[in-house]
């Protein structure tokens, strides 16, 4: 029962979570500040619906499954984001701040 | 009932992410869409295989996973040096080759 109940609060903030970083991806500005959005899917939102399920599965094989995949998205999350942000600044991405900095001093 | 809200949450999540995929004015917020969109899908496999009674669908959602990260990879380096096979800028070496 007091699983369940918490199986719930965790589902629905996790859902709640994935829908604010999809949300920040469609209205923030730029490229650097779309990735924030992202980043709130990848960490809070995935983190939250695995821990309900955990909390659904019990002591199971399930479990342990469910574990191997936040630890995967855990690393594999972070090194994407940061190919992702090179791969941009080397190809003359600019972040907003960086712009508006230029464009100030002139 | 529970995860049903979970997948309902997740696939609107996936359509606004599709929004921006469709929309992204660079390359760059194409492929962080595309990158959303997977962790996305894993969340979705592991919640639709609790809510049909059928937990192996986690060991889909762990190989897309795998699959998802090695693509957006590929990609990136794709987009940032124009083919798949260039030596990366920060090699040992970088600057010595033709």
């Amino acid at each position: 029962m007091i699983l369940d109940a918490l199986s719930w609060l965790c589902l629905t903030a996790g859902g709640f979570f994935s829908v604010v970083g999809a949300l920040g991806l469609v209205r923030l500005p730029e490229f650097f500040t779309r990735m924030h959005g992202a980043s709130v899917t990848d960490t809070l939102g995935a983190g939250l619906i695995l821990l309900g399920l955990v909390l659904q599965a019990g002591f199971t094989l399930v479990a342990v499954k469910l574990l191997f995949l936040g630890i995967f998205i855990f690393f594999a999350s972070p090194a994407a984001t940061h190919a992702l942000i090179k791969a941009a600044l080397a190809r003359g991405e600019k972040p907003l701040l960086a712009r508006e900095d230029a464009s100030s001093k002139r | 009932m529970m995860f049903a809200a979970a997948a309902l949450a997740l696939l609107v999540a996936v359509a606004l992410a599709l929004v921006r995929a469709v929309l992204g004015p660079t390359v760059f917020d194409r492929v962080l869409a595309g990158n959303t969109i997977g962790t996305l899908a894993m969340m979705l496999m592991a919640v639709l295989g609790f809510l049909t009674g059928r937990p192996e669908f986690l060991d889909l959602a762990i190989v897309y996973g795998l699959l998802n990260v090695i693509g957006t990879i590929a990609v990136l380096k794709y987009f940032r040096q124009g083919s798949l096979g260039a030596a990366s800028d920060d090699a040992p070496n970088a600057g010595l080759r033709e």
